[in-house]
């Protein structure tokens, strides 16, 4: 039988905001490249999300992953130029710097000390702590509760239009002559001579390399490389008001206000499997805690909310790593897919070109998991 | 287009827009606006289009207007009342 998908140097699986983003940078080194992607019906993850390039509360326990993320955060500004001129979508990237609310006395203290304790890990981190009079001179706008006590602040931080972000991937797919298939899910591999044969719904796809990036689909097809790839689930909801005048100008963990004038509220972590409904009860409690910050958005109408599954593994960390068994097979397995966005389309495809991973990747392999190694 | 229901019964006195308006009882704020003529009635947030009501039943959020001085309420949601002062809102509120 002829391979009605042709062949291809990668493969990449799946189509959300991680697999799009290292397509795109693969695509933009020449790399013949399909995506092969799920139809509606998949979880999804790229397109629920809040939107944040966020690095001051990342990588605690793996400073390598604090490197990582503040990559992405200044590769950022030139990869949403290069996104614009490729597709003409602005993703609505901003980045004023991004703030954690601190309430009451001994809240201040204990993110004084999450943040003195990243700064431990590495140099680089440059998160600061910053008293309400300077969070007001900051926003001059927006009258706080009588709570907070101030925030940390990151200059890195800023925020993007998740589905412009994806928009413009796909859109940049399109435009270097990469395939997205949305009617290919991957069923099976088979490994040959010089490569891989995938299975699709779709039909059959010949590649030099493969690229697992499909969120909580890659457990059963990483298995097949050899590569444990364990993840967790756990559900976000998020409450959207209507539009306002623009006023919260930084982003924070939990609220931010987007470029057409929404305050989207969120950061809620359940573990109900992939049950990815809402809840007046989470929702009551983001919106009360959102209201201790800003006690004014009692005002505003919420006019959405939604429930989405994050991609996690058991140390929330990431998972880059290529299959001892079948060199030329990658897992791509994070949260922050936002975040990261620029430094898979650069750092990550530029690894997946050459072949192997580099030692500012080393520490993400799933290896860290293997318990007898551990032990 | 559109046509008054024929039950309609008595009157009240609206302000559209700073001018006095007489309305069937009973009708709602986005109907009061249209028999004032006022032609759109709010613009849009993200692009500054003059909109107006569309749907007439609490879909489209077409309709937004200021009624005495609370901004964002569905017009076509909210019967009028004697006195009532219904305001065009223009581009996104302020809390």
């Amino acid at each position: 039988m002829t391979a009605p998908l042709g062949a291809c140097d990668v493969a990449v699986v799946g189509g959300g905001v991680v697999g799009s983003a290292i397509a795109l940078g693969l695509a933009e080194r020449g790399q013949r490249v399909v995506v092969c992607d799920e139809g509606d019906r998949a979880l999804r993850a790229a397109r629920v999300n809040f939107g944040l390039v966020w690095v001051q509360s990342k990588g605690h326990g793996l400073p390598a992953y604090m490197r990582w993320t503040r990559r992405s955060a200044d590769l950022w500004p030139a990869f949403a130029e290069r996104l614009k001129a490729l597709t003409g979508v602005d993703v609505e990237y901003r980045k004023p710097g991004g703030l954690v609310y601190a309430l009451g006395e001994a809240g201040f203290e204990e993110q004084r000390q999450r943040m003195l304790a990243l700064k431990a890990q590495a140099d680089i981190y440059d998160t600061q702590m910053i008293e309400r009079a300077a969070l007001e001179r900051l926003m001059p706008d927006v009258r706080f509760g009588p709570e907070v006590t101030g925030a940390s602040y990151c200059p890195h931080d800023g925020h993007a239009n998740p589905l412009l972000v994806l928009r413009a991937l796909h859109a940049g797919l399109a435009a270097l002559g990469a395939r997205h298939r949305p009617d290919a899910p991957v069923q099976s591999m088979e490994f040959v001579a010089g490569g891989f044969r995938l299975h699709t719904a779709a039909g059959i796809l010949e590649a030099r390399r493969v690229v697992l990036a499909a969120g909580h689909g890659t457990t059963g097809l990483a298995g097949q490389l050899g590569l444990p790839a364990p993840i967790r689930a756990e559900r976000g909801q998020i409450l959207v008001t209507e539009r306002l005048r623009r006023f919260i100008t930084l982003p924070a963990s939990g609220i931010r206000q987007t470029e057409d004038g929404t305050v989207m509220i969120g950061s809620s972590k359940e573990n109900t499997g992939f049950d990815d409904r809402t809840t007046v009860a989470v929702g009551g409690r983001m919106a009360a805690r959102a209201l201790r910050i800003i006690p004014e958005l009692a005002n505003a109408r919420l006019t959405r909310t939604w429930g989405g599954i994050r991609v996690l593994t058991p140390d929330n960390h990431p998972v880059y790593a290529e299959s001892p068994r079948h060199p030329g097979a990658f897992v791509a397995i994070c949260h922050s897919g936002v975040t990261l966005a620029a430094v898979h389309a650069n750092d990550a495809a530029q690894a997946i070109v050459e072949g192997r991973l580099p030692a500012s990747m080393e520490d993400f392999h799933s290896r860290r998991f293997d318990v007898q190694k551990a032990a | 287009m559109f046509r008054k229901p024929p039950e309609a019964a008595g009157a009240v006195t609206v302000q559209v827009a700073g001018r006095a308006v007489k309305v069937p009882a009973g009708c709602s704020a986005a109907a009061a606006a249209m028999i004032a003529g006022l032609s759109s009635t709010r613009t849009s947030p993200v692009n500054g289009e003059p909109r107006a009501a569309y749907c007439m039943m609490g879909v489209c959020f077409e309709c937004l207007l200021v009624i005495d001085g609370e901004a964002s309420q569905q017009g076509c949601m909210v019967p009028v009342r004697e006195g009532m002062r219904i305001e065009r809102q223009e581009g996104p509120r302020t809390l």
